[in-house]
């Protein structure tokens, strides 16, 4: 807060990749992506982070990279974190209208927030984000603002996002080993959600499901707000592992097989077509057939469609949605995916794009960036908030004072 | 205490149960005793042996020697068949122990002559006799030798075919709790401390008031006329990490096969005891983790305080899976509705005395039987037919069958901890998991 254009960095810890963004508000108020860093990420399964010293070497790396194309010194970071310890719920707080005349004012909405704060969670648990949903007065729905209005009751709808303690720990404490300050910790699924829908697709109602190597997380919009949220740890590691146990072949070369001749559907006109592996000296090895390859991966896929679709059908959410399923994260990339995805929703389905952002177009055409860039764009949100707030010196200081706080 | 006929008025003074316990030969007369010697409050307790010896026993319960005409107190030889006709000598003094008992326990240790040949006719007399009867048992070491093994299976169906319920606890599980340096005295201690836990189990469950209750009644309709064998676990934990912890002892405890009994159970009874800091969100986690444990059984949930538990959950499981040979031919539909209303009339239901088909149940798998070319080719078919029907969309569930046959390696996701999401761990390739033959 003290420099003149804020640098905003977000740093995702993924499980094949870590990749580090930075972005820069410029004086008009708009982001720019001005640099991008990415390194292999070898300590981390399942998004989880399992040995701290080697994800702690890549870190560094893809900062050191990131800052050499910005060209700038990176002091803290926004941290994306996942798990399949991470889970989503929606919590409703309710408060009685006090006064005489029935006008519901600030302090009621104070009030009915912190009522619904009020969370029991198991004492190993932490409270990723609380996102405000909508408010009800006298049962009516969809109130943004209650203030000023009457009625005897007023409720507020939100959304909890919470994990293990511990477990969120790990790689805030891999980031600091680094000397490196964290200014907030996001929910990756939600980041990536941020990087790719724009207003109207939130209103419309979207799902956002981002597949990356060790866990698939997704998002729901409808009507403007985040509706659910949610993680499975499976994703495109579980493909390469399926591909290596079915096909008989080593890890290594499932993941190559997987890149080179992987779909999401099996089309008919494959069948009976065959692969010749050759070894370092091009001597032919092994026949694969097309068809197992695809079949494995095309089960797969599908299994973790399903699985998000019953979990959304039960929470009677995909009625909600007609904007679409936009996909992105490194499966996203799969031939055909969006058909099959398009099969299990029956909705439309894209491969997001990160819009209303400007800046390096190799970073935002890339799926995988999608999570850092939304970490990115959560940033520039809070920068935006502490900016406006910023004259007054009484705020100022408490804002200080709170960021001592956060960031000991 | 609960009553056991819900149509009494709720201001009539509460009878209490009537909780009897019968143990049966040698096992079973040593747990008793220890039983007494615990916590359990009054219990009438009543032991039987065809031995003497039990006449030494030092212990408030009541004493029988069985069939004392036939063995002279001599013990039956480790012959189920006199052990058996021991117990019918005896059948007066039996009946009229059991008679005005609600929930008789009956404990043995299965493999030698008298659990094995008397406990079933015990139980035969305790049902007869209204009661809900419930039995829990130990089978043979291995080392214990083929007889008794075979003995105690057979005892074992003779027994679930007459008791509600069979609670079973394989003394051979027994060894990955125990140090290798235990002494064997030890070991068989222990095996009874697990049955004494077992009746606790229950017993606190039906005893204590508790946030959540689990009366009699609720007892009765998930056991009765179930002839069900059910696996038995009791773990605790203690301090800041107790809740996640004590479904992971749970889930790691060898009594349930690594949790694989929890997938398979059809009825899953949880007793969960913990000191006044018990919180409901601490319920409400555990049930969520062992809700998704188990894939189609219905859970029911008895919570309690014990001032003297503080900082302590101790966490007991009875899942019980349905015997097919013989729950099949029982009505079991027919008892649970008539709970509700039960008078002693309802007990009459058919009873079993000698299953047929005794060898099928064997718990030991055989290797698989040889096949020609062809036939594989045909098998392989027809799961591929079944895999592709039942998909996901229509609900059903895909069970990992073919995951006994050949250990599915886990790859790179070995060592880290299993994605389990319905009772299916999603880390196992999903064409194996649904059946799907490539080739």
């Amino acid at each position: 807060m003290f420099e003149t254009t804020p640098i905003i960095v977000g740093l995702d810890i993924g499980t094949s990749k870590i990749c580090a963004v930075v972005g820069e508000i410029s004086d008009s108020g708009s982001l720019n992506i001005v640099g991008v860093g990415q390194s292999k990420s070898r300590g981390v399964r399942k998004g989880e982070v399992v040995d701290a010293s080697i994800v702690g070497e890549d870190i560094r790396h893809a900062i050191g990279e990131a800052e050499q194309m910005a060209d700038t010194e990176i002091r803290s970071v926004y941290l994306g974190v996942t798990g399949g310890h991470i889970r989503g719920f929606n919590n409703r707080g309710f408060h009685p209208v006090a006064s005489q005349d029935r006008e519901i004012t600030e302090d009621d909405v104070q009030d009915v927030i912190k009522n619904a704060r009020a969370i029991n969670l198991p004492t190993e648990n932490k409270v990723l984000h609380i996102i405000r949903q909508h408010f009800l007065v006298d049962g009516q729905d969809g109130i943004v603002n209650p203030v000023g209005m009457l009625g005897t009751r007023v409720e507020v709808d939100i959304h909890v996002v919470h994990g293990n303690f511990n477990r969120l720990q790990t790689p805030i404490h891999a980031v600091k080993g680094l000397q490196l300050e964290i200014e907030d910790v996001v929910f990756s699924g939600l980041a990536s959600s941020l990087a790719l829908l724009n207003n109207h697709q939130k209103e419309m109602g979207s799902i956002v499901i981002d597949m990356g190597a060790g866990t698939t997380e997704y998002a729901v919009y409808s009507n403007g707000i985040i509706k659910h949220t949610g993680i499975i740890a499976v994703g495109g590691d579980h493909l390469s592992n399926d591909l290596a146990y079915g096909l008989k072949v080593p890890l290594g070369r499932a993941e190559q097989l997987k890149i080179e001749h992987g779909s999401a559907l099996v089309e008919p006109e494959i069948r009976g077509h065959t692969l010749t592996l050759t070894n370092d000296h091009g001597i032919a090895e092994k026949t694969i057939n097309l068809e197992h390859l695809r079949r494995i991966m095309s089960l797969r896929l599908d299994e973790i469609f399903q699985l998000i679709a019953n979990e959304l059908d039960q929470a009677d959410l995909l009625n909600d949605v007609r904007e679409g399923v936009f996909l992105t994260g490194g499966c996203a990339r799969i031939p055909n995916i969006q058909k099959l995805a398009n099969q299990v929703f029956h909705l439309p389905v894209s491969i997001g794009k990160t819009n209303s952002i400007s800046g390096l177009k190799s970073a935002l055409d890339q799926p995988e960036f999608a999570a850092a860039i939304g970490l990115v764009r959560f940033g520039s949100f809070e920068t935006r908030k502490r900016l406006q707030e910023k004259p007054g010196f009484q705020s100022t200081l408490t804002q200080t004072i709170k960021q001592i706080f956060r960031r000991s | 205490m609960q009553e056991p006929t819900p149509q009494n008025d709720h201001s009539a003074p509460l009878q209490p149960l009537t909780v009897k316990i019968i143990g049966v030969g040698g096992a079973g007369s040593n747990a008793v005793a220890g039983m007494l010697r615990s916590d359990l409050g009054v219990l009438s307790a009543l032991i039987l042996h065809t031995n003497s010896r039990i006449l030494t026993l030092e212990t408030n319960a009541q004493k029988l020697v069985l069939g004392s005409r036939r063995t002279h107190g001599m013990g039956t030889g480790g012959d189920p068949e006199i052990g058996r006709a021991a117990a019918e000598d005896q059948e007066e003094m039996l009946r009229q122990f059991c008679k005005d008992a609600d929930l008789i326990f009956i404990v043995a240790g299965l493999g030698g002559g008298t659990g094995s040949g008397s406990a079933p006719v015990v139980a035969r007399f305790a049902k007869d006799a209204g009661a809900l009867t419930l039995a829990v048992v130990t089978l043979p070491f291995d080392f214990e030798g083929n007889r008794r093994a075979q003995q105690s299976q057979v005892g074992l169906l003779k027994l679930k075919s007459s008791a509600d319920a069979v609670i079973c606890l394989p003394n051979q599980k027994l060894f990955r709790l125990l140090d290798e340096n235990t002494p064997v005295n030890d070991t068989f201690n222990f095996s009874n401390d697990l049955m004494t836990q077992g009746v606790r189990g229950i017993w606190q469950m039906l005893n204590r008031t508790g946030l959540i209750n689990v009366d009699f009644a609720h007892l009765r309709s998930v056991v009765q006329d179930r002839h069900t064998e059910s696996m038995f676990a009791s773990v605790e934990a203690r301090g800041e990490g107790r809740v996640r912890e004590v479904v992971e002892r749970l889930v790691a405890s060898p009594l349930l096969d690594e949790g694989r009994v929890l997938e398979e159970a059809s009825d899953v009874l949880v007793s969960l005891i913990g000191g006044s800091d018990l919180t409901l969100a601490d319920v409400n986690k555990i049930m969520d983790q062992l809700n998704r444990r188990v894939c189609e059984g219905q859970l029911i949930l008895g919570t309690a305080i014990d001032p003297a538990l503080h900082g302590t959950i101790r966490l007991t499981i009875i899942a019980s899976r349905p015997t097919p040979g013989i729950s099949h031919n029982q009505p079991a539909n027919h008892s649970r509705s008539s709970t509700m209303e039960m008078g002693k009339s309802d007990f009459e239901a058919p009873f079993f005395d000698e299953p047929t088909v005794l060898l099928s149940q064997s718990r030991f798998k055989g290797p698989p039987p040889e096949t020609t070319p062809e036939n594989t080719e045909f098998l392989f078919q027809q799961q591929n037919a079944r895999g592709g029907h039942a998909r996901k969309k229509s609900g059903v569930k895909m069970k990992q069958e073919l995951l006994n046959l050949e250990i599915i390696s886990k790859g790179r996701f070995e060592k880290s901890e299993p994605t389990i999401h319905h009772g299916e761990d999603i880390d196992v390739p999903t064409y194996i998991r649904r059946g799907i033959v490539l080739n």
